[in-house]
């Protein structure tokens, strides 16, 4: 019983969430609720015992990529006007992408994979079962070369946006800190002895 | 002591309670909500109290560092009492004043912010133990669900920075968010050293996995992670020497220049909770939590003394005694360390700790699978 509540109320924010990231105006709030969003998921996941998935969805989605993402959203001058023209004219278009998703998914959820025995033998286990213990097995050995040919891609693209950001025809203006400690005040301060300036008329006392 | 006072106020207060208000069915139900909220609450106040003398702490230590007093005025029923009546008044003086919400920031999210910062910082509590048995919610993951609480009090920042409307207090919010999503890195590998270590994401399994010796603490095998935990903790929570959000000399106050009253309050106690949080945790992963550092050293038959058994042996004094040091080392590095400058943080952070988190990494791994004594036998 307490599990459909928890279910349902965390469903009901979930899709509540999700669409006001759609309908919201400003970009801020859109971000923001899609936070929401992902916390709501991560408890759907916990109902499921997937403890690990769950919280290393909020640690990693909430507590990195989320922070980039309003960093990035924070930082341009977002116009509202500008993003709201030609809705119109995009309608059908978005239409039919949202038709065909909708079918997609109900292609997925309506196959035997989800009906029947399948759907209904989600196992029950105890309090002492380590969902991260299972995974990793799965993944350190049965998965293992898929596992590390997502490793290796990833590893590949981290270098490929760090070579693209770093591109050499912009200037760098970073500082070398190994130099900079080792900077002595004769290479940078140069005193000069001189006598005072006075102004026309004032007599040099 | 702690468990018959829970045990008299589980049973003489919660149990007729229940049985006289909630119908039959759902008695025992109801029992254990009580009995929760009850234990929420044993850990809670304590730790409010704690933040709020740790403000107290702060101005006293940092004030004998710098060759000054500290506050020692307010005190209570007109003694002085070394100003221990100051987090108090301040408290009173916080809550009565008005909060000025700005013109042209956004209401609601400005109001939500500090909220935002408090909640994850209290909420990671659940997981701590005190003990061998006192824990709120004993669960499997509870180290990565205390690094995905920590990594959520970045928002109340990034928030209260965007939506008080100010250049300040959004220089303040963006410093602080590539700030934290940079240490949380490091951080993070820190946590899973510690992970390999013990065997376990548990956070009583891993102080049990300790135990042996104060040679046995993690502290030892795992030096490096130590400290780069320990200083990305100091950059996770805004202290000094990585304070650069609030940067009082460049941009005033940083993200909560806003704020006022009860609202800059809770950004407070969210800071030093966090503070504190950081503390417990570097006592339980590094240093051996509640178990005493005389084990191993003294007999095992001189803890079964009564009384000075059990003041040398194991227990939860041991645990605060820890963390109270390492909230010491807030306020000593704060006096003593000038600020960062914002680039050398971020080279600190991904050029130097992430490096070696990742080397060390390699080498706790070959450790535990060769089974090095005395740590991992």
């Amino acid at each position: 019983m307490i599990e459909q509540v928890v279910f349902y109320l965390f469903s009901g924010v979930l899709v509540f969430s999700a669409t006001m990231v759609v309908v919201m105006r400003n970009p801020i709030h859109a971000a923001l609720f899609l936070i929401l969003a992902f916390f709501a998921s991560s408890a759907i996941w916990l109902l499921l015992q997937a403890e690990f998935l769950a919280i290393t969805l909020v640690l990693v989605y909430v507590g990195a990529v989320m922070v980039l993402f309003l960093f990035v959203v924070m930082m341009l001058d977002l116009n509202n006007v500008t993003s709201r023209e030609g809705f119109i004219r995009y309608l059908p278009v978005g239409i039919s992408v949202a038709v065909l998703m909708v079918v997609a998914m109900g292609l997925v959820v309506g196959s035997d994979y989800f009906l029947g025995d399948r759907y209904l033998a989600i196992q029950q286990f105890d309090a002492d079962h380590s969902n991260t213990r299972e995974l990793g097995l799965a993944l350190y050995t049965q998965y293992l070369y898929q596992f590390e040919i997502a490793g290796a891609i990833l590893l590949v693209a981290i270098i490929a946006a760090i070579s693209l950001g770093m591109s050499k025809l912009k200037i760098n203006k970073s500082i070398n800190p190994d130099k900079q400690v080792f900077v002595k005040k004769h290479e940078r301060l140069r005193i000069v002895k001189m006598k005072a300036e006075t102004k026309k008329g004032e007599s040099e006392a | 002591m702690l468990e018959l006072l829970y045990q008299f106020i589980s049973q003489n207060l919660l149990m007729p309670l229940t049985t006289f208000l909630v119908p039959i069915d759902y008695q025992s139900n109801a029992l254990i909500v009580l009995q929760t909220v009850i234990k929420i609450l044993a850990i809670l106040v304590p730790v409010l109290v704690t933040v709020a003398y740790f403000t107290y702490a702060e101005r006293k230590v940092i004030g004998y560092i710098q060759g000054r007093i500290g506050p020692n005025r307010v005190g209570f029923f007109g003694y002085s009492l070394w100003g221990l009546g100051q987090p108090i008044a301040d408290a009173v003086k916080l809550m009565v004043k008005e909060i000025v919400i700005p013109t042209g920031a956004n209401r609601s999210l400005y109001i939500m912010a500090p909220i935002l910062s408090l909640a994850p910082s209290v909420a990671a509590w659940a997981v701590i133990p005190f003990d061998d048995t006192k824990v709120l919610a004993d669960i499997n993951a509870a180290l990565l669900y205390v690094l995905a609480l920590t990594s959520l009090a970045v928002y109340g920042v990034i928030i209260a920075g965007w939506a008080s409307n100010s250049k300040y207090a959004f220089l303040g919010a963006m410093r602080s968010a590539a700030q934290i999503v940079s240490y949380e890195i490091a951080m993070g590998f820190a946590l899973v050293g510690v992970l390999v270590a013990a065997g376990s994401l548990n956070l009583g399994d891993i102080v049990d996995a300790q135990s042996g010796s104060i040679i046995h603490w993690f502290w030892l095998p795992l030096f490096p992670l130590f400290v780069i935990y320990f200083i990305s903790g100091l950059a996770e929570t805004n202290r000094a020497p990585f304070d650069v959000a609030e940067g009082e000399s460049e941009i005033v106050a940083g993200f909560h220049v806003e704020y006022g009253g009860m609202a800059f309050s809770v950004f407070f106690m969210a800071e030093y909770a966090n503070m504190i949080l950081i503390s417990v945790l570097s006592a339980l992963l590094f240093c051996g939590g509640w178990l005493s550092p005389l084990q191993g050293i003294v007999p095992d038959s001189v803890f079964s003394i009564a009384l000075i058994g059990d003041l040398l042996g194991e227990g939860i004094h041991w645990l605060l005694i820890k963390t109270s040091f390492f909230m010491f080392l807030f306020l000593w590095f704060r006096a003593t360390f000038p600020r960062y400058r914002y680039d050398q943080i971020m080279r600190l952070g991904w050029k130097v700790f992430i490096p070696i988190t990742i080397v060390w990494l390699v080498v706790v791994s070959a450790l535990v699978v060769t089974n090095v004594p005395p740590w991992f036998d």
